[in-house]
């Protein structure tokens, strides 16, 4: 939902970054307001995936230029869990297995880290179970999967439902989605989808990071932007993923030639 | 210089044993013979050193630094209540352990003849009845908890051992018989603190399709030291799964050794040791297959933090005639400092040819991917850390027997009470 007077919760100028010696995001732009839906495309290799590390603040990536403000505040400042709390969330294309730790209490001491920061209350056990009873309906997850360790065994499609379970408890502002369609069938992939667009409201934003037209018929982006060599190399509407589906990425590989030689 | 002072070193070895020997009362009730020979072993033997292969990494220093002597004790501190189905044993009342209590169906105690007969007998067959500690134990040890076991034993056997003051040994003296298809669950809980030292040598023998779940909980703080040997025989089909957690101990030393005399018997181990501070926490385990289709699951699991030191050997000896044994053992150790040191050792001795035997080690800090996992939810680096150490510990604590959990492992040993 594109509005001109939505607040913009995120804004990304000439954001450069590396992972050791190599240099991977060389300069992205990118301007996200309340209530819309982007796509963020590109090959394998393009910076997707690192932009959406670098903006959650993964430590093994160092931010060499640029500057993300999110609502107002410089988020690069901030330590990963501070970035969560208030409000911005990732959801992992490979989420990690963290065996020993309950998945319910996991997600109960998350949850409440987010609550305090809006300043509600702490859920209790019990209240707590009752509202992730109730989110679990967002993506028809089985509750046996709270009894268990946090991803331990589960299935592609189990860890990506668990992924937007905690968003639907974390209730974020921006929601940043990394290949959330990866490993998923036909029919796992309408359940999470269904779960977005459930979730997304005039209030908050979605980011999408995509490599396949799929995703993007079950959920409708308001911006299809096209990465290529660490930069946005165009924004257009959800035809430009279309249009992607349809000539591939080898225009984009020649753009993006021109572009490096000058 | 240097041999100077492994000299002196070697003079303070000896005159602690001299010292230690002169401070025994004279040996007296149903061990005396027990104790006359564990102190004759002791006069001749030397004190463990570095220059033995098994002690290489385990430095006496802090038992060398206790003067203890043994005592029975007058005070249980800190104990919870025992659990609903627990049958609760002190093993260091100044009385008898039973105090007046009848001992749950399927159990009762052996005759002193039969004690005489069956002592020692598992420590041998498992050859570790000259081990120093075992000898230190059999010098000072002045009764011993004998039981037969038969059928099934609805409760579960608490044995608790407390060495809270200063300058004390508490020896403790377990022989547990199961007989054929019996079965029993016992935990072990060995507490110390102050500058005391905790001795324990236990002896079970598993006669055929008998099974024993055994949990050991040694919570040490300050100076207090803890030497332990478990001596298990198993006969065919019978069942052992032994889980044992230790922290808090300046020294820690647990030897537990398994022998299944004609194989086809399963053994499931399980442990986790923890050394923080200064404290230095050593396994030695060995488990022996003589005869076919044995089958071993070991997990040993280690966090050393601080300048903590964390020693795993394992044993495993698998000879020609244990065909189709089916053994696995992991080491999982996680680093914390880079002060801290883990030594970890398997040390697999197979002959049969047709067997199964994987064996794996690892030693790491936490895992960055999943710190920022947890972090990108919100949770701050040391919560965080606190996680994933509770996760780590929890996969070995939540198999302990169900009433320990009255004892708060998990909490004791991360600090968190």
């Amino acid at each position: 939902m594109i509005r001109p007077e939505a607040d913009t919760l995120l804004e990304i100028v000439d954001l450069q970054a590396r992972v050791e010696d190599k240099p991977i995001l060389k300069g992205v732009n990118l301007t996200i307001k309340a209530g819309e839906i982007h796509a963020v495309m590109g090959r394998n290799g393009s910076g997707k995936s690192t932009l959406s590390k670098v903006l959650a603040g993964h430590p093994a990536y160092t931010v060499t230029g640029g500057s993300v403000r999110y609502r107002g505040a410089d988020l690069l400042d901030l330590e990963p869990e501070q970035r969560a709390r208030l409000g911005l969330f990732l959801g992992f294309q490979y989420p990690v297995e963290i065996p020993g730790v309950s998945n319910l209490e996991f997600l109960r001491v998350s949850t409440n880290a987010r609550r305090m920061e809006k300043g509600e209350e702490e859920l209790d056990t019990f209240a707590f179970e009752d509202l992730v009873r109730e989110r679990l309906q967002v993506v028809q997850m089985d509750p046996a999967f709270l009894e268990r360790s946090v991803n331990e065994g589960f299935s592609g499609g189990e860890k990506k439902r668990n992924e937007i379970l905690q968003m639907a408890l974390l209730d974020p502002l921006v929601a940043i989605l990394d290949e959330t369609d990866s490993g998923l069938d036909i029919d796992a992939l309408r359940i999470v989808a269904g779960g977005v667009n459930h979730l997304a409201s005039p209030d908050n934003a979605t980011l999408l990071i995509t490599h396949y037209q799929r995703l993007l018929d079950v959920i409708t982006p308001d911006y299809v932007h096209v990465m290529a060599g660490g930069r946005i190399l165009r924004t257009g509407g959800k035809e430009l993923a279309l249009e992607l589906e349809d000539r591939g990425y080898d225009w984009v590989d020649q753009e993006l030639a021109v572009l490096e030689v000058a | 210089m240097v041999a100077a002072m492994s000299n002196s070193a070697a003079v303070t070895a000896s005159t602690w044993i001299t010292n230690f020997l002169e401070r025994l009362p004279a040996p007296a009730g149903e061990l005396e013979a027990v104790q006359w020979r564990g102190r004759e072993a002791l006069s001749r033997q030397p004190l463990p050193s570095r220059r033995q292969e098994d002690w290489r990494f385990t430095d006496l220093a802090p038992l060398t630094a206790l003067a203890p002597v043994p005592s029975p004790s007058s005070a249980q501190v800190g104990w919870p209540a025992p659990a609903t189905d627990v049958f609760r044993l002190w093993l260091d009342a100044p009385d008898d352990f039973l105090n007046g209590q009848s001992l749950p169906a399927g159990l009762s105690l052996l005759s002193s003849d039969e004690v005489q007969q069956a002592l020692g007998h598992t420590l041998a067959a498992c050859n570790c009845e000259q081990h120093w500690p075992v000898e230190l134990n059999q010098a000072s040890a002045t009764r011993v908890l004998a039981l037969r076991v038969s059928g099934a034993v609805a409760p579960t056997l608490e044995l608790v051992s407390q060495a809270a003051e200063d300058g004390v040994m508490r020896p403790v003296r377990v022989l547990l018989l199961l007989e054929e298809k019996a079965s029993l669950e016992v935990l072990q809980i060995q507490l110390g603190s102050g500058c005391s030292l905790s001795s324990l040598v236990m002896e079970a023998h598993l006669g055929r399709e008998s099974k024993l779940r055994h949990g050991l909980l040694a919570l040490g703080e300050g100076q207090a030291c803890f030497l332990g040997h478990l001596a298990v025989e198993q006969e065919p089909r019978s069942q052992l799964e032994s889980v044992w957690a230790s922290h808090g101990w300046a020294l820690s030393r647990f030897e537990p050794r398994v022998v299944q005399v004609d194989g086809e018997a399963t053994t499931t181990l399980k442990a986790l040791q923890l050394a923080d501070g200064q404290q230095l926490v050593d396994t030695h385990s060995r488990v022996e297959f003589r005869g076919p289709e044995g089958q071993l699951d070991q997990l040993h699991k280690a966090i050393a933090d601080d300048r903590g030191r964390s020693v795993f050997n394992g044993a495993v000896k698998v000879p020609r005639a244990a065909q189709r044994t089916n053994a696995s053992q992991l080491s999982r150790n996680l680093l914390l400092s880079n002060q801290a040191r883990i030594d970890t050792k398997p040390e697999l001795e197979i002959v049969a040819d047709d067997v199964r035997c994987a064996h794996g080690a690892t030693v790491s800090r936490l895992q960055t991917d999943e710190l920022f996992y947890l972090q990108s939810r919100g949770l701050s680096a040391a919560v965080a850390a606190g996680l994933l150490k509770r996760g780590f510990c929890e996969e070995v604590l939540r198999a302990l027997p169900a009433a320990a959990a009255a004892w708060r492992p998990l909490q004791r040993m991360l600090g968190e009470d």
